[in-house]
């Protein structure tokens, strides 16, 4: 997809990383950092880590972006996605200080295809329900799917924080992501 | 590569690994799996974008104000290639990164086993084992066994999860091939034994050892760690 006659049509996080990726081109990560930097600096800061541990984290997952933006296909996640999978990992990493087991990556280099333009632009707009998905979410579930995602390691954490018992919080959840599977499944 | 597994991880456990509040020792097999079953592969990176759109939703923070000139000062300093973590200037832990496949061993159980290795630790009868790592939430070994014989029960009640990475076993729940996971909750009944041909070699995960068995298995276990 060097080339991509339909790349405007991506969300814009979207854009400016397949921008980096296929140009190396600095405006656009410059426009990467102001979206992700910010975000990036409340989700590391949920999870009790210092402001300066944070600005370090930060600026890895962003560096780590710029380098490895050859492995971003965005017929199988968006921007977001794919940042938040570096940020979630490089977390992992700091607090429990072992290193995040991951998948091993697949085999990337078999070209892209017409056909993965349609997927990506496809995965672009299931995303985009997703949000809305999300958005219609109860305050109450939001919240927990926002801590699971983006906050505490740990279900004990949670339990903590909301005094709820564990059985609780466990189909709370699975039941917000009951929800939003229903979105997923356009996805898988 | 055949990625078409025929025993998968229940979704909730991928959830719980993608969202990352999986322990280690079950993060170890799920990884693993993944890398082996492109239907799995999937659900964790469908889970990976509810983690992408809270990300778009989250209130921001303002990070350090020099952060951004810092940052973009750095792109000229930075391979373009894959050896990201070899290079980038880290004030940060764990900047290796994860080692690539070895053998029938994914990249997330080649990073348990090190360099070299496994280093089997006879259990008798032929069966071996390899304590890869074991913590308050949970413990990850390799098993060794060879055709005919019984797997070893190495679960205590809890989660048990069963990755077959050579070879194969079968039980009453059925037949377990390379990349099939068997997933067993509290204290199922089952005695999986190694089919014929190569000697079956499993990842296995389980909740903290030992907690809630007699005194006399216990001395055993502490023995055997199984």
């Amino acid at each position: 997809m060097t080339s991509d006659p339909t790349a405007t049509e991506f969300s814009l996080p979207t854009q400016w990383l397949i921008a980096v990726r296929n140009r190396r081109d600095r405006e656009a990560f410059g426009h990467l950092f102001d979206y992700f930097a910010p975000r990036l600096t409340a989700m590391m800061l949920r999870s009790g880590m210092s402001r300066a541990i944070a600005d370090d984290v930060v600026q890895d997952v962003l560096l780590t972006a710029w380098t490895k933006a050859a492995q971003f296909d965005p017929a199988r996640a968006q921007a977001s996605t794919w940042i938040y999978r570096i940020a979630r990992n490089r977390q992992i990493d700091i607090l429990r200080r072992e290193r995040r087991p991951v998948p091993d990556a697949l085999d990337t280099g078999e070209e892209h295809t017409e056909q993965d333009a349609h997927q990506a632009l496809a995965l672009d707009q299931e995303s985009a329900q997703l949000r809305a998905a999300l958005a219609a979410l109860s305050p109450d579930q939001r919240d927990v799917i926002e801590k699971a995602y983006l906050g505490d390691l740990t279900h004990t954490e949670i339990r903590q924080r909301t005094g709820l018992p564990l059985g609780t919080i466990k189909s709370r959840i699975r039941l917000g992501l009951e929800r939003l599977r229903h979105e997923l499944k356009e996805i898988r | 590569m055949n990625r078409n597994a025929t025993h998968h991880i229940p979704d909730e456990i991928i959830e719980a690994y993608a969202s990352g509040l999986l322990p280690h020792a079950f993060s170890v097999v799920v990884a693993a799996h993944v890398s082996l079953c492109d239907k799995c592969r999937a659900t964790a990176e469908a889970c990976e974008a509810v983690g992408g759109v809270a990300l778009d939703h989250i209130d921001g923070e303002a990070p350090a104000q020099d952060l951004r000139a810092r940052t973009l000062s750095m792109l000229d300093d930075l391979p373009d290639a894959d050896q990201t973590h070899a290079r980038l200037p880290r004030n940060l832990p764990i900047t290796a990164p994860q080692p690539a496949r070895r053998g029938i061993f994914p990249g997330a159980v080649a990073a348990e086993l090190g360099d070299d290795g496994p280093r089997w630790k006879s259990l008798g009868a032929g069966i071996r084992q390899q304590i890869l790592t074991s913590g308050p939430d949970g413990t990850v070994r390799l098993l060794y066994i060879p055709a005919g014989k019984a797997v070893p029960d190495h679960g205590h009640g809890g989660l048990e999860m069963t990755l077959v990475l050579q070879g194969s076993f079968s039980d009453h729940t059925g037949h377990f091939a390379k990349g099939d996971v068997q997933v067993v909750e509290d204290d199922l009944e089952h005695t999986p034994i190694a089919d014929d041909g190569p000697a079956c070699i499993c990842l296995a995960a389980t909740d903290a050892p030992l907690r809630f068995n007699a005194m006399i298995p216990r001395l055993l276990q502490r023995v055997f760690r199984i």
